[in-house]
């Protein structure tokens, strides 16, 4: 088993910089998930740590070894493909079993271990089938057996759900979490999809812009965001921000027009006046009408079943989303701020602003 | 079902509009008449002068040195194909049709494989490797497109003449191996090769030579097969050069034994000799055309990924 860890890992294409020096330390059968929109460098830094790029500068190091000048073959990871890159012309047990032939490996050596990863992924009766006659979920199934067979010291894995339908998704998310814990091997997982990256990783790299907006487990990043990119990028809906001031002793937040809203926690830094972004998930805009309630003009309704997304607008015509639970229907929403689920973040960088 | 949902839809007899009916049928019908029209026309122009020659190759000499065009076979069949192929027509040369078509086979064969070997391996340059001067290497290919074989006949005449090459196979084969149609075909199919192939196979440690083992050449059979086909004929219709450069009876093939067999000046040609001989030379081409059909379809239209 093995750690991998990144050092100032810059990455420059001509004269774009895609990585601005990333350092990640990834511990032993830790499942790290990188997840952040296209064109974050996501993919350029786990390709990367492959050895399918050279990065500009900066080291990458598996196990104590610094692997940054060698081949990918000689890297000791395995990678699953977005499209799964399964050689179309060879069967199923062909495909799991051509690095392990590259490698001279003795025939009857290659066969048991193929046939204990086609076990583990139940994909025993296909290893003769070629890729063209396999569904979707099969032929990601392969994509991870050929990955499994080579007992690698790193996975990774390159979006490798996105060409699922929504259900497989769903699926072939908690098989790859549980053969992950199964085999305890050290993983990296590149993904744009904010609901794979919090249900699979151990941690999480949220990437803005080739750098790391924040590490840190699923939950950390949930509900103590380390900025406004960060708290907008996790959680569906995407979270309100407000605009406000600092004000009473910097002990609550001045909206625009002039509530006060306490924050419930203790004042934050800073000088009286200094703008502020409030955050508030859609989920905590609690329905009820009294004293501070924000009456919301209610522009469209999405109901998902158990929930309703409700958007609207404030009277000063600031877009706010809301969840509530079960069925709403209506033209008016009053709704309230609960202090204690309020995210201030400092207005002009972004950053979050914890209790002095 | 007591109540029907849409009553509307139920009472309501649709209406037929007859007269635009017959007119679309009539239309349909008037466009499949001319479609088969025209490709039986086509057919006819192409088949007619073949079936002139088969027909001329089965009888005797003197009937068609009368100037009459028969359109009936005659009795003449096994004489005349016995003589082709054992002797050869013409009056002062004679090579039996059996060389000429051994001679085009091993030229045509090697030629065919020879622009595919090349070919492959150009292109394989091209597109899996990044070095400096890639793309001038692929548009120095590109550009000798541009330039007929007659152009540079003369040049490549001295230079095989140099090397004492004249009459001899390699003389005659390798100058026409350099195909830049055919690796320009390699390069826009190797181009669709995704190239998560490329990196899956760099993970799995297989080189560039195994690469082109293990994953691309499998991958181009079906073309390699299409353009054996396309360059079979090619080499089997060479003229100009084995015409320039083998003067050896013994290794003369049958696209240039069959132009010397007509004599210019009065004597007399032995057209019937002529005809079967013609007949012969055509024979390869179509059985390899029919025999790789499935293959070259295949490989000109589909693209399997």
């Amino acid at each position: 088993m093995a750690t991998l860890s990144l050092r100032d890992v810059k990455k420059s294409f001509n004269a774009t910089q895609v990585l601005h020096g990333i350092d990640l330390e990834v511990n032993d059968g830790e499942l790290v998930v990188i997840v952040g929109a296209s064109g974050c460098g996501k993919s350029t830094l786990l390709r990367i740590v492959a050895g399918l790029e050279t990065p500009t500068s900066g080291q990458v190091v598996i196990n104590g070894r610094d692997v940054t000048g060698l081949e990918p073959a000689d890297r000791d990871i395995a990678m699953v493909f977005q499209n799964y890159a399964l050689y179309p012309h060879m069967t199923v047990f062909g495909n799991m079993a051509y690095g392990l032939k590259i490698r001279g490996m003795a025939r009857d050596e290659i066969a048991r271990r193929v046939q204990a990863a086609a076990e583990i992924l139940g994909i025993g009766p296909l290893l003769d089938r070629k890729p063209k006659q396999l569904s979707g979920g099969q032929r990601q199934r392969v994509a991870m057996g050929r990955a499994i067979v080579r007992e690698p010291a790193l996975f990774l894995f390159d979006e490798p759900l996105s060409n699922l339908d929504a259900k497989l998704r769903v699926q072939m998310r908690a098989e790859i979490r549980r053969l992950q814990r199964r085999l305890g091997v050290t993983s990296l997982f590149v993904t744009h999809d904010q609901v794979e990256a919090m249900t699979l990783g151990d941690r999480l790299v949220v990437m803005n812009a080739g750098r790391p907006a924040q590490v840190a487990p699923p939950m950390e990043i949930f509900s103590r965001p380390a900025d406004t990119y960060v708290a907008g990028f996790i959680g569906s809906p995407a979270m309100n921000f407000i605009p406000a001031s600092l004000d009473q002793g910097n002990g609550s937040a001045r909206l625009p027009d002039g509530t006060l809203i306490p924050f419930a926690d203790g004042p934050r830094p800073g000088t009286a006046g200094t703008p502020i972004t409030l955050g508030l998930r859609p989920e905590h805009l609690e329905p009820g009408d009294g004293p501070g309630s924000i009456p919301l003009a209610v522009e469209l309704i999405e109901p998902l079943g158990s929930e309703t997304v409700v958007h609207g607008r404030t009277p000063a015509g600031m877009a706010v989303t809301a969840r509530l639970n079960g069925a709403f229907s209506g033209e008016r929403l009053p709704v309230r701020i609960a202090p204690a689920h309020l995210h201030v973040f400092d207005a002009d960088t972004g950053r979050r602003l914890d209790p002095a | 079902m007591d109540a029907p949902a849409n009553p509307v839809a139920l009472r309501a007899e649709p209406v037929r509009d007859d007269a635009l009916l017959r007119a679309t049928r009539r239309r349909a019908l008037l466009s499949r008449l001319l479609a088969h029209g025209a490709l039986i026309l086509g057919v006819l122009i192409v088949a007619f002068p073949i079936y002139m020659t088969l027909v001329g190759s089965t009888h005797d000499a003197g009937t068609i040195g009368r100037g009459d065009v028969p359109l009936v076979p005659g009795a003449h069949t096994v004489e005349n194909y016995a003589t082709a192929w054992n002797e050869g027509g013409g009056r002062s040369q004679t090579t039996p049709a059996s060389t000429m078509l051994v001679n085009s086979l091993i030229m045509a064969v090697a030629i065919a494989l020879g622009k595919i070997a090349i070919s492959i391996l150009s292109a394989y340059a091209v597109v899996f490797f990044s070095f400096p001067g890639r793309m001038l290497a692929f548009w120095a290919i590109f550009i000798t497109l541009m330039l007929p074989v007659e152009v540079r006949i003369i040049p490549t005449f001295q230079v095989i003449v140099d090397l004492n090459l004249g009459n001899t196979w390699p003389g005659l084969v390798i100058p026409l191996i350099a195909s830049a149609t055919a690796t320009l075909l390699f390069r826009q199919f190797f181009l669709t090769i995704p190239d998560e192939f490329v990196e899956a196979a760099k993970i799995d440690g297989a080189g560039p030579v195994r690469f082109l083992r293990d994953v691309v050449l499998p991958l181009s059979l079906t073309n390699i097969a299409a353009l054996f086909v396309i360059l079979f004929i090619y080499g089997w219709n060479q003229y100009l050069w084995p015409l320039l450069i083998i003067n050896d009876r013994s290794m003369e093939t049958i696209v240039v034994g069959l132009s010397k067999m007509i004599g210019r000046g009065d004597a007399q040609n032995e057209w019937n000799t002529i005809m079967a001989t013609a007949v012969l030379a055509l024979l390869p081409p179509v059985l390899v055309v029919a025999l790789m059909q499935r293959w070259f379809v295949r490989g000109l239209t589909e693209t399997e990924k």
